[in-house]
């Protein structure tokens, strides 16, 4: 189709403004990680640093709750996106493959966790968890990621499940193999992009998350890192902003990269729904 | 004797189609057994959680050990609609929650209209629309700290250059602006996946009734009504409900940038139901805001629902 010249230039202006809303804050929080402290506190700030320095590195990582507060994430993200991936998949397969009633409360289910505020949910978690004697441990805080992340997880890995042809699998039957050895011989393999596609958002989402940390964890040295910046944050002065925009550069970097590896599937996963419906 | 019973069934179903009802009941079992892993801990940390949730608003429930607690009714929600705090943070939250549903929608689907008009240095735009859905909201809110900072943060220095303002404006500080900064957060921290779903709406635009519609001599705007809308309203639906719910259930993006400050300005629902809960102590009370905040999306979702499908036939 043709365009207009002028309505090309207006369509390039938009696309600008788009740039500038959403790269600056992005660039703002590069540049403030690189800038040394005497200019951070001069009077009128550049974009860019005059002179690049890693000292906030340096001094972010010398602040010793960060090591711990990374090693607490990546534990508590990697434990999630393992039994997140794990209990989905016999899941997802009974929810893709057996039409019934289940099926429709499963996907009702998935619905209705996204409109109740978290608020409803986490007061009488923090009462089952104190019970369990696990309120304040990283476990308790896995068991609560491995459920949250359960309902996008299950919705993605179904899709999967779903487009590989139940021919296969009937074949093989026919073949003599028993179930088992066709969901492990069979479906497991074709389903493996799939299955590193939702562990990885899993470990996303374990990764970014804020409020459950917030309520469960109270001991310091077990606080994940979105505790740790948050806190952080309190004891700004602008002398502290150039240490506290490295650590938060470090902290996204994970999600940042395991999601530019997932990018398309998560993309696509996400609209299998609504294409569809 | 399961394996005995079981194993002749077997052999048949691979021998010829077997009896309906014996099959269904087989595949019932397994079919519990593969759900078994997952349907226990969503039972016990959502499920549960969830009623015992709604019931605890009807409760005087307060924090710490083996406190007595008891029904009391409709007690919470008279108190609540006492509570000055109550309607000022159900007025902030709606606020927040249309402003930034409204403002999301439009931005992302001017965005998805770039994206999927053919134009270049699409791989600085596409990338740039997705970051902030990969950022954990703490570092969306850090990063807008920075940019709002009073002595050190680039709005007010691209403003003063600029001569807009001369002197530096505390933007999450001020009683009348600290709620619209909180919102352009809210927008920019929301766009990638209200940008993701129009965009996959527009795929299914029939080209060829732009063309057709082209050739009529509709200008854009009536091609825009008559050919995408119709195709992308479904999605447009959708994705601006459930914006709505996660916006209006918001949390930890203005628990960073404000805690609710300055004044209360900016005290979402979720939280004044936090600061309730565990501040206060007061797990009935809080219950009871949440259940509020249930009923007040239902409505609105049940009305903007039954409006759109109304128009729709």
């Amino acid at each position: 189709m043709r365009t207009s010249p002028a309505t090309r230039t207006a369509q390039y202006a938009a696309m600008l403004l788009y740039v500038v809303f959403l790269g600056f804050p992005l660039l703002w929080l590069v540049s403030t990680a690189f800038k040394s402290a005497p200019e951070l506190s001069r009077l009128n700030p550049t974009l860019l640093p005059t002179d690049w320095t890693i000292g906030n590195f340096q001094a972010a990582f010398q602040q010793s709750q960060l090591l711990s507060a990374l090693r607490n994430s990546l534990v508590v993200a990697v434990a999630t996106a393992v039994i997140t991936t794990v209990i989905a998949l016999p899941a997802a397969y009974a929810l893709s493959r057996y039409k019934s009633v289940v099926r429709n409360v499963g996907i009702g289910w998935i619905l209705v966790s996204q409109v109740f505020p978290f608020i409803l949910i986490v007061i009488p978690v923090f009462i089952v968890l104190r019970n369990l004697g696990l309120l304040d441990t990283l476990v308790g805080l896995v068991l609560v990621y491995v459920v949250w992340a359960l309902p996008f997880t299950l919705w993605m890995l179904q899709g999967y499940v779903a487009a590989i042809p139940r021919d296969l699998e009937e074949a093989a039957a026919t073949d003599g193999a028993s179930k088992p050895v066709v969901l492990r011989r069979i479906i497991f393999p074709l389903l493996v992009p799939g299955l590193v596609a939702t562990s990885m958002f899993a470990f996303i989402s374990a990764w970014n998350e804020f409020f459950f940390a917030l309520v469960i964890i109270q001991d310091p040295a077990l606080q994940t890192a979105p505790l740790l910046l948050a806190r952080y944050v309190g004891a700004e002065g602008s002398v502290n902003l150039g240490p506290l925009a490295a650590t938060a550069l470090i902290t996204t970097l994970p999600s940042l990269i395991v999601f530019g590896i997932i990018q398309r599937k998560l993309v696509s996963g996400m609209l299998s729904g609504s294409v569809k419906g | 004797m399961v394996q005995l019973t079981a194993k002749p069934s077997r052999s048949e179903a691979a021998r010829r189609r077997p009896v309906r009802s014996g099959r269904s009941r087989s595949n019932q079992r397994q079919m519990w057994l593969l759900l078994l892993p997952s349907l226990v801990p969503v039972v016990v940390f959502s499920v549960y959680p969830l009623l015992n949730g709604i019931w605890l608003g009807f409760t005087d429930a307060k924090a710490g050990y083996n406190v007595q607690f008891r029904f009391n009714g409709l007690d919470n929600y008279t108190k609540l609609l006492q509570d000055d705090l109550f309607w000022n943070s159900f007025k902030i939250g709606l606020i927040w929650a249309f402003s930034v549903t409204a403002l999301q929608f439009l931005l992302a689907l001017g965005l998805a209209m770039l994206l999927s008009a053919g134009l270049r240095f699409q791989w600085l735009v596409r990338p740039l629309a997705l970051v902030p859905w990969a950022m954990p909201s703490v570092i969306v809110a850090i990063l807008w700290k920075l940019v709002y900072n009073p002595d050190a943060g680039i709005l007010n220095a691209a403003l003063k250059s600029l001569h807009v303002i001369s002197t530096d404006i505390n933007w999450l500080g001020d009683f009348e602006l600290a709620l619209p900064a909180v919102i352009v957060v809210g927008v920019w921290a929301g766009m990638p996946q209200t940008t993701i779903a129009l965009l996959a709406g527009l795929q299914n635009t029939p080209d060829e009734l732009h063309e057709a519609a082209k050739l009529d001599g509709a200008n854009a705007w009536q091609r825009f009504l008559a050919v995408t809308w119709p195709a992308i309203r479904p999605v447009a639906i959708a994705i601006s409900s459930l914006d709505f719910v996660w916006n209006f259930n918001s949390f930890g993006l203005v628990y960073v940038l404000t805690e609710g400050g300055p004044g209360g300005r900016t005290l979402l629902p979720m939280l004044f139901a936090y600061q309730r809960a565990f501040g206060n102590g007061e797990f009935g009370y809080a219950s009871a805001l949440g259940n509020a905040m249930v009923i007040v999306i239902m409505l609105i979702m049940g009305l903007y629902l039954r409006r759109q499908l109304r128009e729709a036939i």
